[in-house]
């Protein structure tokens, strides 16, 4: 029981990662109609940002929690404005193409910061510095919760709460719905529909940097393709939770989290990568829209 | 649908077809040929002669390793050892007055790179001999291609079985994971005591499957139990869930025969998750970053080593001194072997020089057509001396070839205690 709890607390930090990194896609998706396959990799470049960021605030020596706060920032406005670029760079030209143009392109952009990381940063693993020192806490006898996983849990749950309040409680909250609804009634009202994806794509970014710094954290290595498969597994996550779907996603990444732990604990590690491809293979049998979408309902 | 898709195609080619030639003549477009291929003609011819001039009086040396990847410092230490060996012999007038030259190639520790590595240096740079890789895997990968052209290969620190099992012409200058799993798992059960262990292996590593089935057959055999055997692949940044399940079976030690970027967070995520027991290792844990990674977690872990840079030994002292005094840093086990295989190399040319030299003429420089067969015999003949070495002197003790081309020497247990290496005890074979 101990066991299994000590996965559970595992499963669900792993899986709120992929949940964060799950939201970018699929309001991407449910506001242009597109995968953007670079998503994995401002990920990554949120690691790298902050692994300079956290150098520049005085690590690998101890670090106070603003200056980690401090860190997080800079890592998740620095991608913000990464996928800003990306989205004014390489897919607003794109905007009247066919959508399968553009998902290609979203491959190329995807290959590019994979290998624009590997000449700036260099292809060899760097260690993350510490900021947050790492102690443990029992949370019932025999479960250990670190307080990484507690870093984790609670940056991400904060801002996915901020991001529901943004998105039901303000003004461009409600515009992202509406062009989510429909692009050009929503156009023919009046919102400004590029500065709407401009900003999806902004909080999408930023949340990804957020993952990545959470993860660089708790699993201190990083290197320019670490990005690759977390992208890949938040997409099924995220199709898995029906893609266009914010709750969706969510709940997506904590199933994948978890179904991923409970594998490589119980079953074999072997199979760490086949189940989220299982999973995927299923939903799109059984339900297609995924758990929580439902053809026409709220997308954003 | 697909028959539709073939008619597009050879439509648009049709159409570019046509656009060409409407917007050229034939001459022009003849013209034009001529004109390439007499510029490719004349690149050609002095590409070859300048490298022809450049390359016409050094014996070349090949070396494959990973210079960049998750074991980038296991083909820099490799290469620092190589270059150091190399340079002291040239700086000595080289041999019979020929220099030698060392053409490494980066294969970013991945075995389809290596196999590439491996057949350039063979095909197109013509070395005489090979060194590398570190990792099993990665000379597995290139050495079928030295044994099919008969150009010796020596690993300096492949210890898995299977790579001098590829064919005569590959040798190896450690130990090997039969024996380094075997003390191991002696080390387990009679100085720490264990009784019970786990195992955290590579599944997608030679190196760790083999040294992991040796430790648990040696261990087992004695009376042990293997409690938990647990798998993870090179590039996982999570094991706590392979850990967790490690934990509920409480043993008292866990071998983790990886490398060292993973084994740095293993020791991490396992203390993190309360587990007490030791970890213990093999010859993969060696590199700087292993402590940069694990940091504290790793105090009280053990791990087989092929020297130790603190060993009284007057020959590894004055190798530690030189390699500081040109790289700074202290070289480590790979580095050391690497400096014994480029020297053995030399050592055993040497033999051949004074032996047959006209065999070694043939190996100085490029082979012209007449050359290509005495060439052939010169290394075979090379690789026969090699065959037969007996007590070489090296930094990480003396080198003895046995039948099946594997060094027979001692394996080395170190501590790590505070962020340093403290020397426990040797194992003779």
């Amino acid at each position: 029981m101990q066991e299994f709890l000590q996965q559970l607390v595992n499963g669900i930090t792993w899986g709120s990662i992929y949940a964060l990194i799950a939201l970018g896609y699929t309001m991407v998706y449910g506001i242009l109609r597109l995968i953007n396959f670079a998503h994995g990799d401002v990920y990554m470049v949120g690691a790298f940002v902050a692994y300079f960021a956290a150098r520049l605030v005085g690590a690998p020596g101890p670090v106070s929690p603003i200056a980690a706060v401090l860190v997080l920032l800079i890592a998740m406005g620095s991608c913000a404005l990464l996928g800003v670029g990306i989205e004014r760079g390489a897919y607003k030209p794109l905007r009247k193409s066919p959508r399968l143009t553009a998902l290609i392109t979203a491959i190329g952009v995807s290959l590019l910061l994979e290998n624009l990381g590997i000449i700036v940063f260099g292809p060899d693993p760097k260690f993350f510095p510490q900021i947050v020192t790492p102690r443990q806490m029992e949370l019932i006898p025999g479960v250990l919760v670190g307080r990484h996983q507690i870093v984790i849990l609670a940056v991400s749950i904060l801002l996915m709460l901020l991001l529901q309040l943004v998105v039901l409680r303000t003004k461009i909250g409600k515009a992202m719905r509406a062009v989510s609804f429909n692009r050009q009634a929503a156009s023919l009202m009046g919102i400004s529909t590029d500065n709407v994806i401009t900003f999806t794509f902004a909080v999408g970014s930023a949340l990804a940097a957020a993952a990545g710094v959470l993860v660089g954290l708790s699993n201190p290595k990083i290197d320019p393709l670490m990005g690759i498969m977390p992208g890949i597994k938040a997409f099924v996550a995220a199709v898995l939770g029906g893609i266009g779907n914010i709750p969706g996603a969510m709940i997506g990444g904590l199933i994948m989290g978890v179904a991923e732990v409970m594998v490589v604990g119980y079953v074999s590690s072997t199979f760490r990568d086949a189940i989220a491809f299982a999973l995927l293979i299923v939903i799109l049998l059984v339900k297609p829209t995924g758990l929580l979408g439902t053809g026409m309902a709220e997308k954003v | 649908m697909s028959w539709f898709l073939v008619e597009r195609v050879l439509f648009l080619f049709g159409r570019v077809e046509q656009e060409v030639k409407m917007s050229f003549t034939r001459r022009e477009v003849l013209k034009g040929i001529a004109f390439c291929v007499s510029l490719f003609a004349v690149v050609l011819t002095a590409c070859s002669y300048l490298s022809c001039a450049k390359k016409s009086e050094e014996i070349r040396i090949g070396e494959f390793g990973s210079l960049t990847g998750t074991t980038a410092t296991f083909g820099i230490s490799t290469k620092n050892g190589i270059d150091l060996a190399i340079e002291e012999i040239n700086t000595a007038g080289g041999l019979e007055g020929k220099l030698f030259k060392v053409i490494v190639e980066d294969d970013q520790g991945r075995p389809e790179e290596a196999a590439t590595a491996v057949r350039k240096l063979i095909e197109q740079d013509r070395v005489i001999a090979v060194l590398g890789e570190v990792a099993s895997s990665r000379t597995l990968a290139g050495a079928p291609f030295c044994q099919n052209a008969g150009v010796p290969m020596i690993t300096p620190s492949s210890t898995n079985p299977k790579v001098t099992e590829v064919g005569d012409f590959v040798f190896r200058v450690c130990f090997i994971d039969p024996f380094q799993g075997k003390v191991a798992a002696l080390f387990a059960y009679d100085s720490l005591g264990a009784r019970k262990a786990a195992i955290l292996r590579d599944i997608k590593n030679d190196y760790s499957v083999g040294l992991a089935e040796f430790f648990a057959t040696t261990l087992v055999s004695r009376g042990g139990k293997i409690v938990g055997d647990e798998s993870y692949s090179e590039g996982d940044i999570d094991f706590r869930a392979q850990l967790t399940s490690i934990k509920a079976k409480s043993p008292d030690v866990i071998f983790v025969p990886g490398y060292y970027t993973e084994v740095g967070l293993v020791a991490r995520q396992a203390r993190e998750l309360g587990i007490k027991a030791p970890l213990l290792g093999g010859d993969g844990w060696v590199s700087d970053r292993l402590i940069e990674i694990g940091g504290a977690a790793l105090n009280g872990c053990y791990f087989t080593n092929h020297y130790w840079e603190g060993d009284p030994d007057p020959a590894v002292q004055s190798f530690v001194s030189a390699y500081k005094k040109r790289f700074g840093g202290n070289p480590d086990a790979l580095a050391a072997l690497a400096y014994d295989a480029a020297k053995l190399l030399v050592v055993s040319l040497k033999t051949l020089s004074s032996e047959d030299p006209g065999a070694f003429k043939t190996l100085v420089g490029n082979p012209t057509a007449r050359t290509e067969k005495l060439r052939e015999e010169a290394l075979a003949k090379l690789r026969d001396i090699l065959a037969v070495t007996r007590d070489f002197p090296g930094v990480t003790g003396s080198i003895n070839i046995d039948e099946k081309r594997n060094a027979v020497k001692p394996a080395i247990f170190l501590k790590i205690e505070n962020g340093e290496y403290k020397y426990i005890g040797k194992v003779l074979p």
